[in-house]
Parts: C-alpha cells; structure tokens; sequence
C-alpha cells in the first residue's frame, strides 16, 4: 500500500458465524480506493460470507466493517442505503428477475434510485449491454441466455449506475475460456476508465493473478496473507502453495470433535 | 460540476468542468438539447472535464443522435484523463468526432 492511498473499507477483526458454527476467523483487510482486491481460497474458505458482511446482508458475531465513518455492521437502514447505491453488486448466477426483459432488469436500479429521462436510461442500459458483448439482447428473458450471458447481463445490472464499489461474485465461474479472459480485461477496464474499487471473490488462479493488485488468501475462514500477486507467488505458507499449486488439503482429523459432531444431540 | 456556453465561430461551446454524474446529467441534457432545439451546432468543451459517467455519455449520445438528424454538428473537444478512457472503453471515440481542442475548428 501507498501512503497517500485512501482507506475505502476497513475490517477489523471480523468474526461471523452461522448459527454455532464459525466460518470467519478475526478477519482484518483494508480495501484502498481504485484497488482491484481479490478474495481467493476454496470451497468453504469463507469468501463469500466475507462478502456478505461487507455487503452488510450479514451481521457479524464481533468486530466491525467500516466505509468511511459508517460501520455497516451497525449502520441505520438509512445508511446502508445510501451505502448501496454507491456499490454494484453482481451475484455468481446473474440474479436476474425472471420475469423482466434483460433491459428491464439492467434499468431497474436507475429507475428505482434516479430520476432520469427514459432516453437517457435507455440509452446507458444499451452502453452497458455493447460492454458486455450483449448488444441486441435487451429484449430477451433472462430464461433465454446461457450461463455466460446472464453473468454479464448481472454485470451491466451491477454497473448501470456506475458504482464507487463493484464486488464480483466468481466472474469466471463456469465461463469458456474466451469469455473469462475477456471478463477480466473489462474488469480492468472498468477500473481504469470509471475509477472504481473492485473486490472480486474467486477460486480461479489464473483470474486472480491476471486482474489483481492485491489478494487475500482465506483458508477455513483465516486470512492466510493479503499481499500483491508476486507476494503470494512467493509466500511459503503451505497452505497458500498447495492453494496455487491446486493440492488437496490435507485435514487433520480431530478425534474429539468428530466423535462430537457425529453424536450432537444423541443421549 | 459547473457549465458554461458561450459562442465559438458558428457553434455553440458548452464547457463543462468537473464531474459530471447522476446527480447533474439531467442539466446538461436540458442545455445541451435547448441548443440543439435552436438549430445551433455544438461544441462540448471537455478540457476541465475530470470524470463523466454513463449517464453524461447517454446524455450526449441522445444529442448526437439529435444533431444527426436535424444536419448539425456535436463535436468533443480536449478530452482527456478518465473522460477519454470512458469514450474508448464505451466505443463511443469511434462514433463522435473529437478534436484536441477548441481552437483546431476553424470553421
């Protein structure tokens, strides 16, 4: 990090569970202004539920996550909207409205939180779709798109109304090769030319190496390292090498709490 | 964000400065379209234009569109920084015609 970076998110010893079982282990990671940050680790790794307290759909058990002078762990309905309309959010599948137009579904955020002209909404509803590479599918049924398409029409939707703060939810998840490698030259792009902090959350190495500046490495809910892509190419922690060099893990079995899981509730 | 208009040769030249967002797109739409109403050519001045997003782009392309059809000129001078970046990221570099500055349209 710079010095004269800005601080856009601060967590600070974040603990969050489901019900009794804890998935994230006093998490501390900033996030600087105009930084694309990739959350990488496996299944489980807790990456997504890091996600959704930052989103502020999580409340966390202890610790705090703040934007600016707001924690959204504590904020008021009325913060956490005003928090929202400057993050773009694009979910794994897409997480379109079945029964709206792919162009109803992208104009929904401006209509809903803007007053513009409908020109106008139409006409950055078909910018974002020509970025995307979804140009004349504006009319379509989110029914009527592949897996790819729908990522990306999730995408204009999360970007309508150009958002300081865009997270991504596995972009290239399930996408050819082509269309992920064209994924993260946008993600690039969009970070140059709209100036926006991107935290993406992923397992792709070759995504993650490709479009970060920085990575931070969950493993069963602990923060491994957060470092730049060479310092994670270099840092020893097995768990981080087996990570990149896509070994199983290796879980050590203990005895007690297994016998402990495997009875909860019996007499 | 802050516009002014003025004259330049037979064009109007609005002259935009700062950000132009969601929350101040609408007031250059309505200037940009009140020229366009009259029958005068334009000349967007983005020389102290620090950011622009898709809602100022709309706003211009609506207008260019305009232009087209009533045989005008919408043309975006010293673009550079971010505003520049977004015209290339969007395409939009290809469809407008753009200048260095002001002073290279001499007629």
């Amino acid at each position: 990090m710079t010095e004269q970076s800005q601080i856009l998110i601060d967590v600070n010893n974040l603990d969050s569970a489901y019900g009794d079982r804890q998935v994230l282990h006093d998490i501390n990671l900033q996030v600087e202004q105009g930084e694309i940050l990739v959350i990488m680790g496996g299944s489980g790794s807790g990456k997504s539920t890091l996600l959704r307290n930052m989103l502020g759909l999580m409340k966390p058990r202890t610790g705090s996550i703040e934007f600016g002078d707001i924690n959204i762990c504590h904020a008021t309905k009325a913060e956490i909207s005003k928090l929202r309309r400057s993050m773009g959010v694009a979910f794994q599948g897409g997480a379109l409205l079945s029964s709206l137009s792919v162009g109803d579904n992208i104009k929904l955020p401006l209509r809903q939180h803007t007053d513009l002209d409908e020109n106008t909404i139409s006409i950055m509803t078909r910018l974002k779709l020509e970025l995307m590479n979804l140009a004349d599918h504006e009319d379509l049924m989110p029914s009527e798109l592949s897996g790819g398409m729908l990522k990306r029409a999730g995408l204009a939707r999360a970007v309508i109304m150009d958002p300081k703060i865009l997270f991504f939810d596995e972009p290239s998840a399930g996408l050819d090769p082509v269309t992920s490698v064209e994924l993260d030259q946008l993600i690039l792009n969009l970070r140059s030319a709209m100036n926006m902090t991107i935290i993406v959350v992923t397992h792709e190495l070759e995504s993650a190496f490709t479009i970060a500046d920085r990575i931070a490495v969950l493993f069963d809910g602990e923060l491994v390292i957060t470092g730049t892509v060479d310092e994670i190419k270099a840092c020893t922690d097995e768990r981080v090498v087996n990570l990149i060099n896509r070994k199983p893990r290796k879980n050590q079995l203990d005895a007690d709490k297994y016998l402990s899981r495997l009875t909860k509730g019996a007499n | 964000m802050s516009f002014d208009c003025s004259e330049h040769l037979h064009y109007k030249l609005l002259h935009l400065t700062g950000e132009v967002d969601l929350h101040n797109s609408s007031e250059v739409r309505r200037c940009l379209l009140d020229i366009l109403k009259q029958g005068k050519s334009v000349i967007v001045d983005f020389s102290d234009l620090k950011y622009i997003d898709s809602s100022g782009m709309a706003t211009l392309v609506e207008g260019l569109n305009i232009a087209n059809k009533n045989n005008l000129s919408l043309i975006i001078a010293g673009a550079n920084g971010a505003p520049l970046q977004v015209l290339e990221l969007t395409r939009l570099n290809q469809v407008f015609t753009i200048v260095d500055s002001v002073a290279d349209i001499k007629e």
